[in-house]
């Protein structure tokens, strides 16, 4: 037994892949890490980095061929893989929530917002649908929406994007859940509607206690929302730390390779740093550590061993694994030659 | 001249709501040929519906019919000293009223079959749509099996299976028709499933049940409500056709089809009236469904949107 109290959420060693006809693609592959109450976890990467699927599987939304296939998924106290379908739905919505990329699209276009919205409460609770509906009435003003109680009757093609967005978060503040998982909210709204949603979610967040995991490609977005920061590749993460030791002293190349690639790091009129190469298919990956290919840094000993994970700050009582020991540590990352080693 | 627009803020009022059903309406509106074939059925089924009040005389009712009246061209006074203004059949009832009589019976069996069939196919669509697997493949068996086999032996086989009657009809008609909308449904409901706002209800914590019916099925109603316009006219017809054959309907109810059956014998002897008003009759009442659901296929087709 652990002294301390147990986190919100606690993924050890999560691995969910899709078993298809050309091949096992191992989408999330042993990713560890703890979002504690009202903490904010940016999970970076870039497209197929398995980000999004880390966010499903928590939720337990995997679509088949996709299964977890390994792993624990620790939420206040229960256990959730492998959890039957009715208990995982009573979470869903209540205590675990989720916001999506595309606001065009996660609103159902024939139902009416209260509709929608009122759903969504009574799915998990014993209340009037006055009480309902008011309750709609009060996220909507919370996100910013004007006239509430007229808005609430609209469908959703007569809101633009960002209005939607707002919607949609306010959907998912209705049930106060614990932890909200973002899947890329912003990314399909414009830069001035994108710094607003953010900086109304921090406040909403921080107003009323709920974690978030911010699944994102933009590392500027994390910097100025997260305390932790996961960065992952190929199904793993490579490295996980709180956002600042991240930023300003990445340990893993790839974290190196993406803050150089950021406008804001190099001189005007210097022409941006990029990693060369592209991102390997989950379904073939290189021998060794997934990135060896592209990383300046590589040895021999890179593209024959995958690197384990190490972690940092983090003393190991007897009872841990590495992997639980490696999602408890303040700092995890997989590498060979973390960038510390050079710099000293 | 350099008009500058007002900054529109996101404060200003809420445009008023057009709720989806009154943009249909709108924009089925917008074609004359459509609101006309509406117009026309609207008066068919006015018609058919006051059938007893505007009648004057009620077909089923032997006792009023005289078989002295058989036959009289239109136009002719009946014994009861009405005038047949389209003539008499060659039992003696009037057109007129029997035409009326038998637009209430081909409408509701039409009609009833339709929605009948609708709300099977639908469920049935969106259950192998949502299933998947061995459900599905069975299910979509049934339905290529019954499709490949023309809709007409299908239902004389089974009216003769189960007899005469309008509720054997209508069993037939539906049995007929259900799989039309099982396979469009599922076709949608497939696409629809896909999208992410099902991942968005599921993400919510909605039952199945929920968003199966509540979320999934209204997406899918469109092609739904053409086909069901589409295959209303269809069992108008089909149902005209078995009558006709003399499986359908009985004598004692007589409906279009049984009416123009009942003329098609004395076509060659110069009477044409007692097949040819019945007959124009279901075809003005085909055509003006049909022209309705073509308009109705455009408004929800976004693809054909201007």
């Amino acid at each position: 037994m652990s002294t301390q109290a147990e986190p919100l959420l606690r993924v050890t060693d999560l691995a969910t892949h899709f078993v298809t006809r050309a091949g096992t693609v191992k989408a999330v592959d042993g990713v560890s890490f703890e979002v504690a109450r009202g903490e904010v976890l940016g999970l970076v990467g870039e497209s197929g980095s398995g980000k999004s699927v880390t966010g499903y599987s928590i939720l337990g939304l995997v679509d088949p061929p996709g299964r977890i296939v390994s792993g624990s998924i620790r939420f206040s106290g229960r256990e959730l893989v492998g959890m039957d379908d009715e208990a995982m739905r009573a979470i869903r919505g209540r205590e675990i929530a989720m916001i999506f990329q595309d606001p065009m699209m996660t609103l159902n276009p024939v139902l009416r917002i209260d509709t929608q919205m009122i759903e969504a409460i009574l799915a998990h609770e014993r209340v009037s649908e006055r009480a309902a509906r008011d309750r709609a009435i009060e996220a909507l003003r919370k996100v910013g929406i004007p006239s509430p109680r007229e808005r609430l009757e609209a469908y959703p093609h007569q809101f633009s994007g960002g209005m939607r967005q707002r919607v949609a978060i306010a959907t998912a503040l209705l049930n106060r859940p614990a932890l909200i998982v973002a899947d890329e909210p912003t990314t399909a709204l414009d830069v001035t509607i994108q710094s607003q949603i953010l900086a109304e979610m921090q406040s909403l967040c921080r107003e009323t206690g709920t974690a978030l995991i911010w699944i994102t490609h933009d590392l500027t977005v994390v910097a100025g929302l997260a305390q932790q920061v996961a960065v992952m590749y190929a199904g793993r993460i490579v490295e996980r730390a709180g956002v600042d030791a991240l930023l300003d002293s990445p340990l893993h190349p790839y974290t190196e390779g993406l803050l150089g690639s950021l406008p804001s790091s190099v001189m005007p009129g210097q022409p941006l740093r990029q990693i060369p190469g592209s991102t390997p298919s989950l379904g073939r990956l290189p021998p060794g550590c997934a990135f060896s290919p592209r990383c300046s840094y590589a040895t021999e000993r890179c593209s024959r061993d995958a690197p384990g994970v190490s972690f940092e700050g983090f003393s190991v009582t007897p009872a841990d694994s590495p992997t639980q020991a490696a999602a408890r540590a303040p700092r995890q990352y997989r590498c060979h030659h973390p960038l510390q080693d050079a710099r000293r | 001249m350099s008009a500058v627009p007002a900054p529109t803020t996101t404060a200003a009022p809420a445009p008023a709501v057009e709720t989806p059903i009154r943009r249909f309406l709108r924009t089925f509106a917008e074609d004359r040929v459509a609101v006309l074939g509406f117009s026309l059925f609207a008066l068919i089924v006015l018609l058919a519906v006051c059938a007893p009040l505007i009648t004057p005389q009620n077909p089923y009712d032997l006792a009023k019919v005289d078989l002295m009246d058989s036959r009289l061209p239109p136009g002719e006074r009946m014994g009861d000293g009405f005038t047949a203004w389209l003539g008499s059949d060659g039992v003696g009832r009037d057109l007129y009223s029997g035409i009326l009589y038998g637009l209430r019976i081909s409408l509701m069996v039409g009609a009833l079959s339709g929605l009948i069939a609708a709300s099977i196919g639908m469920s049935v669509g969106l259950l192998a749509a949502y299933a998947g697997g061995r459900v599905e493949t069975f299910i979509m068996r049934i339905v290529d099996l019954q499709l490949s086999l023309p809709a007409i032996l299908i239902a004389l086989i089974l009216v003769a299976a189960l007899g005469k009657g309008v509720d054997k009809i209508i069993i037939a008609l539906v049995v007929v028709q259900w799989a039309y909308y099982a396979r469009t449904v599922r076709a949608s409901a497939l696409v629809e499933r896909r999208k992410e706002y099902v991942e968005a209800a599921q993400s919510l914590g909605l039952s199945t049940r929920a968003i199966v019916f509540r979320h999934i099925m209204p997406n899918c109603l469109a092609p739904v409500i053409v086909i069901l316009t589409v295959q209303t006219a269809h069992a108008i017809s089909l149902e005209a056709t078995l009558s006709f054959l003399g499986v359908g309907l009985p004598q004692t109810e007589p409906s279009l089809g049984v009416l123009i059956a009942n003329g098609f014998q004395y076509m060659l002897s110069g009477r044409y009236w007692i097949s040819f008003f019945p007959g124009l009759a279901l075809l003005l009442t085909i055509v003006s469904i049909n022209l309705m659901g073509d308009r109705i296929r455009d408004v929800l087709n976004p693809r054909l949107e201007k």
